[in-house]
């Protein structure tokens, strides 16, 4: 794509039914909420959790229970940045025993997949679920691990110079999803904060 | 965020540093509480912990921060060392630095010593005590502490009790409560207060009932008794009947005051008996929260010289 710095792919409508649609798909799938939690990857998974728990609860009736999950500690990267660089770590919230459980991991947007890769590791720490699944708001591609969502608000192709951003009323002010032109990486891509 | 290469002492620190460590801390603080109580942040990484003095509280507690964090810790006392046998400290650090380590906590008699191995090697240095000094770790987890039990720091009164003179953790604690925004009182025994303390912003008092007077926090320290053999003080027992905190003095301070000692105690002297178990006492979480403290510490000083890759935003 050439042209354009910045654009935007999403709204706040396509926002709103993009999360009710993950929402009924979750439910779907898993027959029921039997044994479901919900935990977000901090920062922008967590509001999307909880607006995805909230319609669950709508449709459903049942209040799913909802965590947060820092995976800082986690990171592939950490050795490549310098003592300024250091990430900042915000709390891990699992209130709740995971083990037998069926945990929706949710996350902003799906790209290398070493997020996802780190909750996964950061999980299993925590207890043994019975299964894991994803949920994401945008898959971007371009994955370098072998790593799949099980369900996804909307596929984007994008370009190594591009980035998506995904702005949520709870951290940004504003429902949105944009697409931004940004300078190639020189030593690879390294997974924003 | 955290500028430094080291951390050697609280002076230098500026407050959004110091807010920094503690917000990174309030992380840490979860992760001791899951049922695996590590996290592989700091793997392949070796920090070697490297005491002169004695200490067994400090030394735990930053084997425990390394292990936690998944990093290789090694342990190295003075005593029955190459030490022992004469070799300079300059030596003994370099030496060590050939074995190819990432980090070096000391704890030293001389001050100055961590500043010096952080000059002369390449490693980075984490000040343990040095001398009368900086205790920096010290420093910030009874910051910590404070701000976790009361929400914050500005505007509170926190009162310090002893052997000033001679102490790393007084001097570590005025750093780190000043910046942050409380005002802070000393008092001990003139023979035990240093010339010229208001100098680092601080009330000076010698009556510890004036100085505990409207507190916030009662830190105590502990006497040496060493010191009473060279005429600091008459006696162990007027030492602990005129400065020891005990209930009665206490009662001069807030009603939810908060007591601390960086330990070990030596009870009924510094401080009473039910006064260190009290319900006013935070002594153990003060403990407890020094391990997530140190790992913060660790965690943040963990990065590398020179950026591997660039970072896309």
């Amino acid at each position: 794509m050439t042209g354009f710095d910045r654009a935007r792919i999403m709204d706040s409508d396509d926002i709103r039914r993009a999360v009710t649609r993950i929402a009924h798909e979750i439910v779907e799938k898993n027959h029921g909420t039997h044994g479901m939690v919900l935990v977000g990857i901090r920062k922008r998974g967590l509001p999307l959790a909880r607006r995805i728990a909230d319609t669950i609860e709508r449709i459903e009736g049942v209040r799913v229970p909802t965590g947060a999950l820092d995976i800082t500690l986690y990171r592939d990267d950490l050795q490549l940045r310098t003592v300024s660089q250091q990430p900042i770590v915000r709390p891990t919230e699992i209130p709740f025993n995971i083990d037998g459980k069926l945990v929706v991991l949710i996350d902003d947007v799906l790209y290398t997949g070493r997020t996802v890769r780190a909750a996964l590791d950061e999980l299993v720490d925590f207890g043994r679920p019975r299964a894991i699944q994803l949920a994401v708001l945008v898959d971007r591609g371009h994955r370098e691990l072998p790593i799949r969502a099980d369900f996804v608000g909307k596929n984007v192709p994008t370009a190594g110079n591009q980035a998506v951003q995904v702005k949520l009323s709870e951290e940004d002010g504003v429902d949105e999803v944009v697409i931004e032109q940004i300078a190639e990486a020189a030593g690879g891509k390294v997974p924003r904060d | 965020m955290f500028k430094g290469k080291d951390l050697l002492g609280l002076e230098t620190l500026e407050p959004e540093e110091i807010e920094g460590i503690l917000d990174t801390a309030e992380s840490f603080m979860e992760v001791l509480e899951r049922p695996i109580k590590k996290v592989p942040t700091l793997r392949g990484q070796t920090i070697v912990n490297l005491f002169f003095e004695a200490s067994t509280r400090t030394r735990v507690s930053f084997e425990l921060a390394e292990k936690r964090l998944s990093a290789d810790s090694v342990n190295f006392a003075s005593g029955g060392s190459s030490v022992s046998k004469g070799e300079t400290l300059k030596d003994t650090a370099r030496n060590i630095e050939a074995m190819s380590i990432d980090m070096l906590v000391v704890r030293h008699p001389a001050a100055g010593a961590p500043h010096y191995l952080a000059d002369c090697l390449d490693t980075r240095v984490i000040n343990a005590g040095d001398g009368s000094h900086e205790h920096p770790t010290q420093g910030l987890l009874d910051v910590f502490t404070v701000r976790r039990r009361l929400g914050g720091i500005r505007g509170l009164r926190v009162a310090i009790i002893g052997d000033i003179a001679h102490s790393r953790v007084a001097r570590s604690a005025i750093w780190g409560f000043r910046k942050l925004g409380a005002s802070v009182a000393v008092c001990g025994p003139t023979t035990l207060m240093p010339v010229e303390i208001e100098k680092m912003g601080v009330d000076a008092h010698w009556r510890v009932e004036e100085a505990v007077e409207g507190a916030d926090v009662v830190m105590v320290l502990r006497i040496q008794l060493e010191r009473q053999k060279n005429a600091l003080f008459p006696s162990v027992r007027e030492y602990a009947k005129v400065f020891g905190v005990d209930a009665a003095k206490l009662s001069r301070a807030k009603p939810e005051v908060l007591v601390m000692h960086p330990g070990p105690m030596n009870r009924g002297i510094e401080i009473a008996q039910d006064v260190a178990d009290g319900p006013y006492s935070v002594i153990l979480q003060q403990v407890t929260n020094g391990v997530a403290v140190r790992m913060a510490v660790l965690y943040l000083l963990s990065g590398v010289e020179e950026p591997k890759a660039e970072l896309v935003g």
